[in-house]
């Protein structure tokens, strides 16, 4: 029987839902080009031919957060694809080497832990230039001990297994059962730590675009838009509360979901049952 | 035991909370919100503004000051006779005029500071201010003569400039960090990051400064400027960074808002010396690609006046040479087409810091997108823009202003970094340093101005507009900038 699906689900899935859908039809459609400047129609309200009203150039505001959720989640996701593909095996390789590898690999992740990562990610935009692939490097890098960690400590646990106890005296070598018999046991906790690495990709690009290091104009991007809104926030809230939202919601749902995946994959951790 | 612990906690955290919880004490003097600070503070060593904007008419004074309506006063010089050739200029100094530091001011700090501005290992920023000077002889000690090698037309108003103020050898070394002028303020102490707090000079010479301080505190984001004004945490902005608050400011009975002049030149630089650039078609297509007033409204919200050359509206010798490239965006891929791109170009436009810059950018890349032009943007920091763009000229256009006054002698500098060389402009700069008689100075300089805007050596934008944000009770500040910097002893807070 599938387990009923919790309401942190739901509604994490459906903003998250939301979100994609906003990003996926931008590809082909906003309501005006994001980037066509109007000078003369500049700072209009929220209104039926501008439904998230228009920024300081005159460029239509929903427009440029459907564009910028595009922006926003084609640098998280490759972020996390970085941070899963390096960390993983890292961690899937300490855990069945053990020994000085073990101890070498781990030590070095959390040198990179250890470093605040928004203030390195500024680093490395700072030192290689401003710009979306940068700050896409910058994040996933520190994705990487996050993944590494998280299945280092799940594999340890699993090796105590009988069923991985079987196919070690079936001979099988370790790099094997990490694929066959590891990898497949951890998959449910790498998806919720995605999930909410996602989300905290989602903030750290909006931050780096804050301080004008992530994406550059004329491509949009949420962060930008909220520096921009700043000294314009007390008499156009609107530019400022759009791409705050839109942060806001991506942020929450993908944390919802990641609890709801959490519930799904591990059903012993669900609240109210036994 | 824990009760002796939560009472010492008390004991301490008591006084903290009573301290944020007080009314902060009356402010002594004027504070004054700048955006960029000083890298140093000696006016005669440093091309930045903002050093200016500290120091010059404050701490420093010259031998003469330029006034807020842009003329010529006398000021450590008292008087002076030109001779008929134009050749021999004799200062009268000020008697009994004392540095900071006590030391006398004469007729040998004069030859000092003119000498050392105008020495070859010089680091003056404008050290073609000096270039007419022959020789600095001492009179007596109140009387000093200048010899020029040929008449200068606008030697007095040089010598008002921040970087030709009088210094003393003794201190001179070290006015980067302790600045010790003649003015009607001293420097108390520097906070770096924070502000620059100034006194007034009891034993000044002159009128005594209506304001017993001025606290210049710097504020580099425009949207904690705003806060700032608001909360009265300064008293008001001489040059307030963000355009789109003015509105706010305007409807508020507590704020005054005065927009004045400044000389700053808005422009779309081009590196003359990179293909395509240096094609005069390619030029002429951006001129007639830019929409001057659609910048001015997105980039300044409608605070700038039109330019068409590099030169200041306020100008008695200004020529309206805005119509010589109307906005014209068929007519720019016109001439594209001629110069051999129909399709256009790529190229990058690098930006520095402030809004008109960053925002003017964008409208700017949208504008030549129109004609075929791809601008990729790169927005940078003032000291990385100094670096790549100012000095090492690795840009291909770029947004500054260029706010020294009477600057379009620049025009002229092989090495500047416009990259532009024209030797018919060089020889109108020399004739224009030869003659002293003002209408041929106007003439020449209208002839200059319409050579650069014939050749569309740069994009030519708007004339910058001083944004002076103010407490209502605050008298006595400048409308207009017709020098960097301004004088503040006329400045105080009605109470």
């Amino acid at each position: 029987m599938m387990p009923r699906l919790s309401a942190s689900f739901v509604i994490g899935a459906a903003l998250s839902a939301i979100i994609l859908l906003a990003a996926l039809v931008s590809l082909f459609w906003t309501p005006y080009d994001y980037a066509a400047l109007d000078i003369a129609a500049r700072l209009l309200p929220p209104t039926p031919s501008h439904w998230f009203g228009t920024d300081h150039l005159g460029r239509d505001v929903l427009s440029m957060v459907m564009a910028g959720a595009r922006n926003s989640i084609a640098v998280a996701i490759v972020a996390v694809c970085i941070g899963m593909g390096l960390g993983v095996p890292l961690g899937l390789l300490a855990a069945a080497q053990r020994g000085w590898a073990e101890e070498s690999l781990m030590r070095v992740n959390d040198l990179v832990f250890a470093f605040p990562a928004l203030i390195m990610a500024i680093l490395i935009t700072a030192v290689f230039g401003p710009g979306a692939i940068n700050a896409i490097i910058a994040i996933g890098i520190f994705n990487i001990p996050v993944f590494a960690r998280l299945s280092r400590g799940a594999a340890l646990s699993l090796w105590t297994r009988d069923y991985v106890l079987a196919a070690r005296l079936s001979a099988k070598r370790p790099l094997q059962i990490s694929l066959e018999h590891i990898l497949p046991n951890i998959t449910g906790l790498l998806i919720v730590q995605g999930t909410i690495q996602f989300s905290m990709g989602i903030i750290a690009e909006a931050g780096l675009s804050y301080v004008g290091l992530g994406a550059q104009p004329p491509n949009p991007s949420w962060g930008r838009m909220l520096f921009e809104a700043q000294t314009m926030a007390s008499f156009a809230p609107w530019l400022a509360l759009f791409p705050g939202f839109a942060i806001l919601f991506s942020v929450l749902g993908l944390n919802l979901l990641g609890d709801g995946l959490r519930d799904l994959f591990d059903p012993k951790s669900r609240r109210g049952v036994a | 035991m824990v009760s002796r612990v939560s009472r010492v906690l008390v004991l301490l955290i008591l006084p903290i909370l009573l301290a944020a919880c007080g009314q902060s004490a009356p402010r002594e003097g004027v504070v004054l919100g700048m955006q960029l600070e000083p890298p140093g503070l000696d006016p005669t060593s440093g091309a930045a503004g903002a050093i200016d904007g500290v120091v010059y008419g404050n701490v420093f004074e010259g031998l003469t000051r330029i006034h807020q309506d842009g003329s010529v006063q006398p000021a450590l010089a008292r008087s002076w006779t030109i001779s008929a050739d134009g050749l021999e200029y004799v200062f009268h100094l000020q008697p009994d005029v004392r540095f900071h530091d006590g030391s006398l001011f004469d007729a040998s700090d004069v030859k000092f500071s003119l000498e050392r501005a105008s020495a070859p290992q010089s680091t003056n920023a404008q050290k073609g201010l000096f270039v007419p000077i022959e020789a600095v002889e001492i009179l007596d000690p109140l009387n000093v003569k200048v010899v020029l090698k040929y008449p200068a037309g606008d030697f007095l108003f040089n010598m008002g400039w921040g970087d030709a103020v009088m210094v003393d050898p003794l201190s001179a070394p070290h006015n980067g960090t302790i600045p010790v002028g003649t003015g009607p303020f001293r420097f108390v102490d520097w906070h770096k990051g924070y502000a620059i707090t100034l006194q007034r000079h009891d034993a000044y010479w002159g009128a005594p400064a209506k304001s017993a301080q001025i606290q210049f505190v710097f504020i580099t984001d425009p949207a904690a400027a705003y806060a700032a004004v608001l909360a009265g945490d300064v008293d008001g902005f001489s040059a307030y960074p963000a355009p789109e608050n003015l509105p706010a400011f305007e409807v508020d009975p507590r704020f005054e808002v005065v927009i004045g002049a400044t000389e700053g030149e808005t422009i779309l630089a081009i590196n003359n010396a990179r293909a395509p650039f240096g094609n005069l078609l390619v030029r002429r297509a951006i001129a007639h690609a830019i929409n001057r007033q659609e910048i001015i409204d997105g980039a300044m919200f409608g605070r700038g006046i039109p330019i068409g050359s590099h030169f200041s509206p306020a100008h008695r010798a200004y020529e309206d040479l805005t119509g010589m490239y109307a906005y014209d965006p068929s007519r720019a891929r016109v001439l594209l087409a001629q110069a051999g791109y129909p399709d256009g170009f790529t190229a990058s436009l690098k930006l520095p810091p402030p809004s008109y810059a960053r925002r003017g950018g964008e409208i700017l890349a949208a504008q030549l997108a129109k004609v075929g032009i791809t601008l990729r943007i790169e927005n940078m920091e003032w000291a990385q823009w100094l670096d790549q763009v100012f000095t090492n000229k690795d840009y291909d256009l770029s947004i500054v202003s260029h706010t020294e006054p009477m600057d379009i002698g620049i025009y002229g500098r092989d090495d500047y970094y416009f990259q532009y060389k024209s030797a018919a402009f060089k020889t109108l700069m020399d004739r224009l340093a030869l003659t002293n008689d003002a209408a041929e100075r106007e003439a020449i300089l209208r002839v200059a101005q319409r050579q650069i805007a014939e050749d569309s050596v740069n994009g030519f934008l708007f004339q910058f507009a001083k944004i002076g944000v103010w407490d209502k009770r605050l008298k006595g500040m400048w409308t207009d900038a017709p020098i960097q910097g301004e004088n503040l002893s006329e400045v105080y807070f009605e109470r």
